[in-house]
């Protein structure tokens, strides 16, 4: 794990004054289009620094995407709060931006049940990344069950790659 | 004669291996068939090759083989392997049951095939009981030639019913869903093909997941999950025409559908984004009513045969168990209590048996209940066997299984002791869908 620890410190104090902020600014009706607006007004990133859109594809905390589960587990592991936190901190920044979480499953346990366990896992990162400061409607979940497997082998080494969400921007700013 | 009819048996032999050798050449989606084990116990029924009436080239169809593997397979029945004939009467009046009764054979099927009107190929056959040297039926059936494997798959039922009492359910299709490739460049597709394998038709190609096959009780349509849209939705199609309709996508899963007995409603499963419950939508209004609420998993709907009930699949327990609810509401009752979890159940047409895919650690096989006396049996051996799915007279079972990294289907007896296996030459194959009883012309 090379992730520097000032990444995750920043990532850490970004969450929380954005949660922060959130509490403070947020309205309780969904945004609107005067949430940019807002968003420019009430939330200059004071603590660091911003980003740029090119960021999802250079910053490294931004680049990770996959999110990985104990079997038949939905919680989300700590290593993987910091990755969750850079997310939440670029959707917050950037209102137009839009995530697909696709949750996953690996191959134990029947298709129509892991299409609901890739859900919950789909819904456990989305509210990880409203609780640090998206916004409901820039989050969207599907469950592809266990229909979209990495790699087809039976055992852990396989199963663990499986056992996923991915966050796919589908709207970058 | 026999010299003569001996010839044209290994002739046609050899056009129907030939047949099958193109037919795999050109398409990767047509399946290889082998039969794993056999039984003792098994009733020996010798089905001698059928004559043809008129001359003329042999049929591409060896009606007498496609019998044969029909009994074998369904576990009931040993066919006298076609090698092991020596004598090759075509009618009653040319059997002679000593041979037979030498052989060991209770029960032996003659017949012909002559040329009718309008293309179609009349087989006529009769069925002996070798001990008593009787007549047990003696009955005909026309079909196009294109369609003669049908033809022998309706010979082979009514063969099945006279002798067992049970109707038959060669003459039935399944559907499945083949997947080619990993993560995000996987190609799907839905297939329908006869109940031996034979003659696959693509129903829908997809570069999006399909799921969750089931037909309509009168075998004319599929309900299917489709994620073409972007996300789960279900799909009701008609085979023989391909047009189809979204009939639910709404925010979140819709997955899990099944036709009630009657045709009128589809139980399916609804998450809205929050949970997947059951609900049960009247297809004529569209109309759907929630069955279950609860913050676990319920899903896997089928229907006991009356109707007025949902089996279905729940974690609410902790792990994944078979739950039984009125449609018309009230509490579920839990049905399974033997190993960590049942999924996915599908229910006999009496009713009387649930098979089910049996979790035990990481080893996955598929189990039957007997209702009546509570037991469950396991009838697999695989490690990752799921999707089960009975023969609408509950003779086999079908089910999907893993061959190191590759997809199969399973059609085993409803004893669990002759199965049938069922390979794609490349990619998965997986979700058979055993339709119910094909009705004439369709």
């Amino acid at each position: 794990m090379k992730l520097p620890i000032r990444l995750l410190l920043t990532a850490a104090v970004a969450s929380a004054t954005l949660a922060a902020c959130a509490g403070k600014t947020k309205p309780p009706a969904p945004a609107t289009d005067t949430s940019t607006q807002t968003e420019t007004t009430t939330t200059p990133p004071t603590t660091g620094g911003a980003y740029k859109v090119g960021d999802l594809d250079t910053d490294s905390c931004l680049r990770q995407r996959i999110v990985y589960f104990e079997f038949d587990k939905t919680d989300i592991k700590s290593q993987f709060q910091a990755a969750i936190s850079c997310h939440a901190k670029y959707l917050h920044q950037f209102p137009g931006a839009r995530v697909t979480l696709e949750g996953n499953a690996d191959e134990r346990g029947t298709r129509e049940y892991n299409l609901g366990l890739g859900e919950r896992r789909g819904n456990a990162v989305s509210s990880a990344l409203g609780t640090a400061g998206a916004s409901v409607s820039q989050l969207n979940v599907v469950s592809y069950g266990e229909e979209r497997p990495v790699c087809k082998e039976h055992g852990e080494d396989c199963w663990q790659k499986n056992r996923r969400v991915e966050i796919v921007y589908t709207a970058k700013q | 004669m026999t010299k003569t009819l001996a010839r044209f048996t290994i002739a046609w032999l050899l056009v129907l291996c030939a047949s099958i050798a193109m037919a795999q050449g050109l398409n990767s989606d047509v399946p290889t068939i082998d039969i794993k084990n056999g039984t003792a116990t098994a009733t020996p029924i010798a089905v001698v090759p059928f004559a043809i009436d008129g001359g003329g080239l042999p049929p591409q169809t060896d009606v007498a083989d496609v019998i044969r593997a029909d009994l074998n397979r369904c576990g009931q029945f040993r066919a006298l392997p076609k090698s092991d004939i020596v004598e090759f009467p075509t009618r009653g009046e040319e059997i002679k049951f000593p041979t037979w009764n030498m052989l060991k054979q209770a029960y032996i099927v003659v017949g012909r095939e002559t040329q009718a009107a309008n293309g179609e190929i009349r087989v006529e056959f009769e069925l002996f009981d070798v001990a008593k040297q009787q007549r047990l039926q003696g009955l005909s059936i026309s079909g196009q030639a294109s369609d003669l494997r049908g033809v022998a798959h309706q010979v082979a039922d009514l063969v099945y019913e006279k002798i067992t009492g049970v109707r038959g359910a060669f003459w039935t299709r399944i559907a499945y869903v083949t997947s080619k490739g990993t993560g995000t460049n996987i190609a799907y597709a839905l297939m329908v093909a006869d109940s031996d394998g034979f003659n696959p038709q693509t129903v829908v190609n997809s570069r999006q997941p399909l799921m969750s096959p089931a037909w309509s009780p009168d075998g004319r349509k599929i309900a299917y999950v489709s994620f073409e849209r972007g996300n789960s939705s279900i799909y009701i199609q008609e085979i023989a025409t391909g047009s189809r309709e979204v009939v639910s996508a709404n925010k979140g899963i819709n997955g899990a559908p099944a036709f009630s007995p009657d045709g009128t409603k589809l139980a399916h499963t609804l998450s809205n984004g929050i949970n997947p419950d059951i609900y049960i939508m009247d297809l004529a209004s569209r109309h759907s009513t929630q069955i279950t609420k609860h913050f676990a998993i319920d899903t896997e709907p089928v229907w006991t045969p009356d109707g007025q009930s949902v089996i279905f699949t729940s974690d609410r327990s902790g792990k994944a168990q078979l739950y039984q609810a009125p449609i018309s509401g009230g509490d579920a009752t839990r049905i399974t209590f033997t190993g960590e979890s049942n999924a996915r159940a599908s229910v006999s047409f009496d009713g009387k048996k649930i098979a089910m895919a049996q979790g035990n650690g990481n080893v996955y096989r598929i189990a039957v209940l007997d209702r009546a006396t509570g037991e469950t049996k396991p009838i697999s051996t695989g490690g990752l066997d799921e999707s089960p799915s009975f023969a609408p007279n509950a003779s086999m079972i079908l089910y999907a299984a893993s061959e190191g990294s590759r997809g199969v289907l399973f059609a085993v007896s409803a004893d669990g002791r002759v199965s049938q296996r069922l390979v794609l030459a490349d990619g998965d194959v997986r979700e058979p869908a055993w339709s119910p009883y094909r009705q004439r012309g369709q």
